[in-house]
């Protein structure tokens, strides 16, 4: 490990919170138990994708031994108000139904017992009379004017539409030597944590507040919109998160209404009330991904450079647009462009309501369903042109002096040489022996192809920009909307002892370790001296509109707010030991958990005991100082600024870049993909703990290798849900993945003091693409989508050869 | 994912089981290693009454050779039968086709009998008793009988065991100096295969005998029995598959459309008889 004079950060520190973990100590939000007299909830939820509710009966069910009460939508939504989304439209949203039922799965009635199992037990008990709709169910088919209307009121299940121009791309178009195109659906999909969402929420009538320990992942600009539907104001509404989260990836944003839910719930029944989803509940109707049905044009000049681009996106939102969203289809819109320096885009984006669960967050988020377009394109140009795949990528990437690039659609991309990673990659994978044995196999009539896909990664979101899904005046009048603040904490207590709290709400990605790692570096201590605490409590804690953990944010920017509070505490320390030392503050390190004299190792104090005198000796401060070693740092990146009144918009603070090449080969008589190949090389900026990057980009790659191959939340024609177990909605696991290469092709990022960028989430954006964009050079064929299981690549094949 | 309440009933020996299975017939289920049953009460998928658990009845958990047959009692664990040598000397088959029953974990609390009165489409247990025309025992306080293991499940998840009767043992004839093979495809190992082909070829008269079972296509496992001639059996052999997979009526769901199933089912057929028949021709 390190000596003296290296730094932590950087290094492969072992993660701090494994100990717990492994050993069975974590403590997950279905261990705790806060107060004595905890009812337990099940819901009850619709077997129909569309219906009204004509009755409600739950009288046998509430004389049932153990039942301490039954709520139905109409008791529910009595006390609150929906919840709101940036869609104005007459949709009410509430965590439960009340007339009617609009996906299966949605929330109908609450049983409070004394268990779990009495619970269940009474939801089989309660009648309900549904009177069955018709369902909209495809995006496509539910614009139809003889579709099923979700909302009535809306008189359409058209709920956003908005256009944009960057450039001009209908000049591009016209003057273009070539045009590709392509259209294709993308499947639903889920992020599937190992634990499901869990909540405990708590009225107390005196004085009236609400607090609700969740494993919820943030971003806690949900807070204000819950309280509102709560009817109170925010500090009313405590929220607080399980010391550990067993995995997120997105998907526990959409835990909020549940909170609410539980939260109204408990406020009428008087008793604290518990619920913990189980796996059937999650896979139906906790969240997923977006299905969509997208089109994209891309127009070249004659030397193959891209020149134009055309997006036509329709996003099937689900029942209900809920908050966050549209932002899916928002996220990477001001970075259309994708590591490419074409400047002239044109965007189209549609929202559906259909009878489906609605969207949220899910590792990629938006990313996933932009590369499928984008880099799907780009491969079918290259055949198009008769170019390398890899050589069109090469002449078209923004060059690497002109970072910070201005994108059109207005994001700033930070810094990046996509070239040299793209090097990295092509040697990697020793591309032209590659070719070489694709050359070999095909001609011995097997299918064998190979993939390439390379994209930026933007991280560390501007708060502002699902602004983009209203007009530039709809803003003004809104009022305006920027930034990204993240808090760090750091303090020092009168035994000298280190503990930083955190607003990033981590989900076992070991944000306390590389906190530990910061810290320790700024104040001359061992990581695993550092107390980190990652349980936000917005009554006890600071916190932000933007806390969470969402966006690959903490690399981004909350690193920079441990990196400041630190720098602060460590200026402080500085001063109070060089007046203990009589030496002046510029001549004090801190080191080996020593603050001592420069260049005179022997002379100096221990940190703990200047720490220690902050606490003890007020008086013996030097002017000015406070008592005490308490620092809390808030930042906000000065480029996430609002949108512009072109739309253009800052959209994440880092852009990191990564460039998959793989090659497979297909069994056309089972349709089995075999991997041959796969190298991923990535731009996360300085490396803060190369074992926690590496373990990022496996789970990513995990996330995007389920999405390309086996994973579809799949409903019939009726919007009967058809995914509702792990048999019937495969997910790899670790024995089911292939090696991958892992490459690293560093530009340190300006963005923050540390020089790293966000990630996490970039092979989960990629991985579906680039497995596509091989399975169509394997098979020779561009109507390619995913998933491909053995039975859809099996029926590619048969028609190709 | 709570199950209904129910009684629960741990029988300290086999009459005492069938007693109790006698008293609650159709109202009971019986527990052996419990990971479809138990998954399907947590989902209120199924319903029983009375719960009788036969996880005490050791007596249950003997392999032995009888004969012509090896027998193995209805609580033999998965992952024991794959390990134990007398399956590996006398039913090489079962061994083949166990190494694609689940994962490690799931084979080690899940049970040969369970698996067959399970009667899951795609299982590989009733496939290769099915495939070898073994037998199973069931008993009741009235009778034991055997019952062939091709007229044993009647369709998906439906057998011909009546109420008041357990499992107690299956019965896999021996076979010695015969060639198996056995090949599934799933989407991903260990899952429920969408199709599996267990096959057994033994040398007749101056040529090859076969059975070729195919799982995960219909309801239950699906076999046919045929000839082959010593050598150059390709084409006789393509054919034959060929023609059987064309009486079947293939099931069509989420993961595989009935025509995948269809093709699949030929060529796993073929390439698993290929590999008993040469086993066999040697």
């Amino acid at each position: 490990m390190a000596g003296s004079d290296d730094r932590w950060v950087g290094q492969a520190v072992p993660r701090l919170e494994d100990a717990a973990l492994l050993s069975g100590h974590a403590r997950f939000i279905d261990d705790l138990a806060p107060m004595p007299g905890i009812r337990h909830v099940a819901i009850l939820r619709s077997p129909y994708a569309h219906a009204r509710i004509t009755k409600i009966d739950a009288t046998a069910a509430l004389a049932l031994d153990g039942v301490f009460g039954i709520l139905t939508g109409t008791d529910i939504a009595a006390g609150l108000d929906p919840l709101a989304s940036a869609v104005r439209a007459p949709m009410e949203y509430y965590p439960i139904a009340v007339d009617k039922v609009r996906y299966v799965g949605e929330p109908v009635a609450l049983v409070a017992a004394v268990d779990r199992y009495v619970a269940e037990d009474a939801l089989d008990l309660i009648e309900v009379d549904y009177e069955p709709l018709a369902a909209a169910v495809d995006p496509v088919a539910a614009l139809d004017d003889s579709a099923a209307l979700v909302h009535e009121a809306v008189g359409a299940n058209l709920v956003h539409h908005r256009t944009f121009r960057y450039g001009d791309p209908d000049r591009a178009f016209e003057e273009a030597a070539t045009i590709v195109d392509l259209k294709w659906r993308y499947p639903r999909q889920s992020s599937t944590p190992i634990e499901t969402y869990g909540a405990i929420a708590h009225f107390e009538a005196s004085p009236e507040r609400y607090t609700v320990w969740s494993n919820f992942q943030g971003p806690f600009i949900l807070q204000p919109l819950m309280a509102r539907a709560l009817r109170v104001p925010g500090n009313r509404l405590r929220l607080v998160a399980a010391p550990h989260s067993g995995g997120s990836f997105g998907i526990k944003q959409a835990l909020y209404p549940y909170m609410v839910l539980l939260a109204a719930a408990s406020r009428m029944l008087g008793c604290p009330l518990k619920w913990i989803e189980d796996r059937g509940e999650h896979l139906m109707a906790s969240s997923a991904s977006a299905d969509r049905a997208d089109e994209i044009e891309a127009a070249f000049d004659s030397d193959g450079m891209l020149t134009g681009l055309r997006f036509r996106n329709l996003v099937n939102t689900g029942a209900y647009v809920r908050a966050p969203e549209p932002a899916s289809v928002y996220r990477m819109h001001a970075a259309s462009n994708g590591c490419y320096a074409v400047r002239n885009i044109a965007v189209d984006n549609r929202l559906v309501v259909t009878n489906k669960t609605p969207i949220g967050l899910n590792r990629g988020y938006g990313g996933p369903q932009f590369y499928f377009g984008l880099e799907r394109a780009m491969d079918k140009a290259a055949r198009t042109l008769g170019l390398d795949p890899v050589d069109l990528r090469r002449r078209n990437f923004i060059p690497p002096g002109a970072f910070p690039y201005d994108a059109p659609a207005g994001a700033q991309y930070d810094s990046g040489d996509y070239g040299k990673g793209l090097d990295l990659a092509l040697y990697l994978a020793d591309y032209e022996a590659l070719k070489a044995r694709r050359d070999a196999a095909r001609a011995e009539g097997r299918l064998f192809g190979i993939g390439f896909a390379c994209g930026v990664e933007p991280s560390g979101s501007n708060m502002a920009y699902v602004t983009l899904a209203q007009t530039p005046e709809e803003r003004v009048k809104a009022g305006g909307r920027s930034g990204g603040a993240a808090i760090a904490t750091v303090a020092l207590d009168p035994s000298g002892a280190v503990t930083v709290q955190l607003d990033s709400t981590p989900a076992g990605q070991g944000h306390g370790t590389v906190a530990a790692q910061i810290v320790a570096d700024g104040l001359g201590l061992r990581p695993e001296e550092i107390q980190v605490v990652t349980a936000l409590d917005t009554q006890n804690g600071d916190w932000s509109l933007a806390s969470g953990n969402y966006a690959n944010r903490f690399s981004a920017i909350v690193v920079d707010a441990i990196a400041e509070s630190t720098g602060r505490i460590a200026t402080k320390l500085k001063t109070v030991a060089g007046d203990m030392l009589e030496v002046a503050a510029e001549d004090i390190e801190l080191r080996d958990g020593r603050a001592r004299v420069a260049g005179v190792p022997d002379e100096g104090l221990s940190i703990a005991r200047v720490a220690a005198a902050t606490h003890w000796h007020p008086a013996g401060l030097p002017d000015g100082l406070e008592p005490g070693l308490r620092d809390s740092a808030t930042l906000s990146p000065d480029v996430l600024d609002a949108p512009d009144e072109t739309d253009r918009v800052a959209s994440a603070v880092t852009f990191g870049y990564l460039c998959d090449l793989v090659a497979v080969e297909i069994d056309p008589r089972t349709g089995r993909i075999r991997i041959d190949t796969y190298v991923s090389v990535h731009d996360v900026g300085r490396v803060l703990n190369p074992t926690i990057v590496e373990g990022q980009i496996r789970g990513g790659f995990a996330h995007g290798f389920g999405a390309a191959l086996l994973e579809d939340l799949s409903y019939d024609v009726d919007g009967n849900f058809l995914s509702g177990s792990f048999a019937d909605y495969p997910c790899p696991t670790a024995a089911d993945l292939p090696h991958v290469t892992i490459g690293h092709s560093e530009t340190t990022s300006p963005a923050n003091s540390l020089g790293s960028k966000g990630m996490g989430d970039g092979s989960s954006m990629l991985t579906p693409a680039v497995l596509a964009n091989a399975v169509a050079d394997a098979l020779g064929r561009d109507d390619i989508e995913v998933p491909l299981t053995l039975d859809r690549v099996w029926q590619l094949a048969k028609g190709a050869s | 994912m709570k199950p209904a309440p129910f009684a629960y009933v741990r029988p300290e020996t086999e009459d005492e089981a069938l007693s109790a299975l006698g008293e609650y017939g159709d109202d009971a289920v019986v527990l052996a290693g419990g990971l479809s049953l138990g998954a399907m009460m947590n989902m209120r998928l199924v319903f029983a009454e009375t719960v009788i658990d036969i996880n005490s009845l050791q007596e249950l958990g003997h392999i032995e050779r009888q004969g012509n047959w090896l027998r193995t009692g209805t609580l033999v664990r998965q992952a024991d039968a794959l390990i134990a040598s007398e399956v590996a000397a006398a039913v090489p088959l079962l061994q083949r086709g166990l190494r694609n029953v689940g994962h490690y974990q799931t084979r080690s609390r899940g049970t040969l009998g369970g698996s067959v009165a399970h009667a899951d489409p795609s299982a590989e247990i009733p496939l290769c008793l099915a495939t070898l025309g073994g037998e199973v025992e069931l008993k009741s306080q009235r009778e034991t009988r055997r019952v062939a293991a091709r007229d044993f499940a009647e369709s998906a998840l439906s057998t011909c065991r009546k109420g008041d009767e357990m499992i107690t043992a299956l019965y896999w004839p021996v076979a010695m100096g015969v060639g198996t093979a056995f090949t599934e495809i799933a989407q991903r190992h260990g899952d429920f295969a969408i199709v599996a082909a267990a096959a057994t070829a033994w040398r007749e008269n101056d040529g090859l005998s076969f059975s070729l079972g195919l799982g995960g296509v219909e309801g239950c496992p699906r076999v046919l029995d045929g000839t082959a001639p010593a050598e150059d059996w390709d084409a006789a052999v393509k054919d034959a598959v060929a023609t059987f997979v064309d009486t079947l009526d293939p099931m069509e769901d989420p993961r595989a459309s009935a025509a995948y199933r269809s093709d699949v089912a030929v060529h796993l057929g073929v390439d698993t008889l290929f590999q008993a028949l040469r086993e066999a021709a040697v």
